[in-house]
């Protein structure tokens, strides 16, 4: 199929352009595998985010332009309460926080909003967004705060004998890597075996027969909104620690957009590889595209990471539209 | 017809049902029953207010007047959910399955109300969810020898043929082992042969499970083999009530179907 050729070689150049510097000498061994690592590191980041979108759009077919004021909040939420109290406190009181959020983002938005266009309610979930940045800074106060995981900072030497030099890698990102795959992991477990993951999948496909079968559809509203409140604590938490909380957490968290688009509006897997893919993708360019730009056009060079991952996410709309993972509508005319 | 069944006691009552949309008035006074154990058909030309008077039973419309007896009560108005869960089941017309699942997926939602495992035991598979998971599977998996479908099983019901896609969403309804079974046009669209295996079902769901059906069909003959007794209603006034065999006679309701000069 000529779709599927053109996904090959969207995925050869892609691949081409990943082992290019390794290849042409432009770099040792050991900067790339660190480069790599790096853009591995920040995909899980962009991951966690694009998994809050995906949850809310397979369970409600709304956009949630939200997801990334949410991250915010619970970042702030997280670290203005962990002055007060230890950090596991903290998080546990800002789980019911964001599930707090739900119901009340369920009654006063989804609620008096249903069967409305998808249009409206993406309209809605903008509204919610500068409620929810607002209201944060209102509550929380707006200047940098720091959540403190108690993980070393300082960078450790690893694989001295394998590459020259060896390979520097930072302790609370491998943390954060592994509370992401943790996190995927209860997730797949949820939908695919639970019952309520079931009426969870059902509800995203059909609402009125979802109801006729006894499926509430306000309770099951509420969960996937409290869930996807959590996986942006968790995205929050780990961003936070790494960057210090601050407002352009929320603006970060739009790199989730290209995301989703890569890997399928539907797909939690998805979500996880297309977070991966841009991650990685966009640090190769910034570090191995850029000096390439400078030397043969004269140009400037930087910037390359702020637009990378859309161009990418554009170049797959035209391949594939309904992503990586995305479920395909087969439709009988 | 199930031969020698005996029909029970009425389990659902509509008295003077009045519903309109605005200023269009979809149904006017209509008061009919349903006894336990009947095919009780609703039938009429397009526009009559059939899928509105199903869907008054299914909770997704509130008629403007009358009341709903269900199961020797008064019922209030509900919605959809609570009509579930006091036994209504329902198929749809332009068939609405959950596209992205299998069969047995779709099947088994229908079980969902029935499963009390918390979430946490069916997330960690504790031997209790095991239990009840596996029990509800089993209690599928009659449902779908029943109805024929073994083959499709892991299928994506958005790849089966028409026909089979309106099986499986009879199969959903059944596993839900409702006390009262609407289908909203379970024929329409089917060549000859997948009507005459629908009309095998309906009649053995009837027959062996007890199962009281209210169904709406376009087909004249099959509603008049299959009903034990069918409403006719036109421009949402009931018009004829009665034994497949009295409608047959019934002017009122040539009228409607064939026209009359006046």
């Amino acid at each position: 199929m000529k779709k599927n050729r053109n996904l090959m070689i969207l995925f050869a150049v892609l691949l081409a352009g990943l082992i290019a510097p390794l290849v042409t000498g432009a770099s040792g061994a050991g900067f790339w595998v660190e480069v790599l690592l790096g853009g591995l590191m920040a995909g899980v980041l962009y991951s966690l985010v694009a998994l809050g979108f995906v949850l809310i759009f397979k369970a409600s077919g709304v956009f949630n332009f939200a997801q990334g004021a949410m991250v915010l909040f619970a970042a702030l939420s997280v670290a203005r309460m962990a002055e007060k109290m230890p950090l596991w406190a903290a998080m546990l009181m800002a789980v019911a926080i964001m599930v707090v959020l739900a119901f009340v983002i369920e009654r006063l938005v989804l609620r008096p909003l249903v069967n409305q266009d998808p249009v409206v309610l993406l309209m809605a979930t903008l509204g919610v967004t500068y409620f929810i940045d607002g209201f944060g800074q209102t509550v929380w106060g707006s200047d940098i705060y720091e959540i403190d995981l108690g993980i070393a900072r300082e960078p450790v030497m690893i694989l001295q004998s394998v590459f020259d030099g060896g390979i520097l890698i930072n302790k609370d990102d491998v943390a954060a890597t592994a509370a992401a795959a943790l996190l995927v992991i209860l997730l797949a477990l949820f939908f695919q075996k639970t019952k309520t993951g079931r009426a969870l999948r059902a509800v995203a496909d059909d609402h009125l027969a979802a109801q006729s079968i006894g499926i509430p559809l306000n309770r099951i509203w509420v969960i996937v909104w409290s869930l996807a409140g959590v996986v942006a604590l968790v995205a929050g938490v780990v961003w936070g620690a790494k960057l210090g909380v601050q407002f352009s957490i929320s603006q970060v968290a739009l790199k989730a957009l290209p995301v989703v688009i890569l890997g399928g509006f539907t797909s939690i897997p998805g979500a996880i590889i297309g977070g991966l893919i841009i991650g990685v993708g966009e640090k190769m360019a910034e570090v191995f595209l850029a000096p390439i730009a400078v030397k043969a056009f004269d140009l400037a060079g930087g910037g390359i990471e702020n637009w990378f991952a859309y161009v990418l996410a554009l170049l797959f709309l035209l391949v594939l539209p309904e992503g990586l993972f995305g479920e395909k509508h087969i439709d009988r005319v | 017809m199930g031969g020698g069944k005996t029909i029970g006691d009425v389990v659902l009552d509509l008295q003077g049902i009045s519903l309109s949309f605005g200023g269009v008035r979809a149904l006017q006074d209509v008061t009919f029953d349903v006894r336990e154990h009947e095919v009780r058909a609703i039938i009429g030309p397009n526009g009559a207010g059939k899928s509105s008077m199903l869907n008054v039973i299914n909770g997704v419309y509130h008629p403007q007047q009358g009341t709903v007896s269900y199961l020797g009560a008064k019922r209030h108005d509900v919605n959809t959910h609570e009509a579930a869960v006091q036994g209504i089941a329902r198929t749809f017309q332009n068939i609405a399955l959950f596209k992205g699942m299998s069969v047995l997926d779709n099947i088994m939602t229908g079980r969902n109300l029935r499963m009390k495992s918390g979430l946490l035991a069916q997330a960690f598979r504790l031997p209790s969810a095991e239990r009840e998971e596996l029990e509800h599977r089993e209690a599928v998996e009659q449902v779908i020898d029943f109805l024929e479908i073994q083959a499709h099983r892991k299928t994506p019901v958005g790849r089966l043929p028409y026909g089979l896609q309106k099986r499986v969403d009879l199969a959903r309804a059944l596993a839900m082992e409702p006390k009262l079974l609407l289908l909203d046009e379970p024929m329409a669209g089917m060549n000859v042969e997948e009507k005459q295996d629908m009309c095998r079902f309906i009649l053995d769901v009837n027959d062996q499970f007890g199962t009281t059906i209210v169904l709406i069909e376009h087909d004249m003959g099959v509603v008049m083999d299959i009903s034990d007794r069918v409403i006719v209603l036109d421009y949402g006034k009931k018009i004829g009530d009665g034994t497949p065999d009295e409608i047959r006679g019934n002017q009122a309701v040539i009228d409607a179907y064939l026209g009359v000069s006046h």
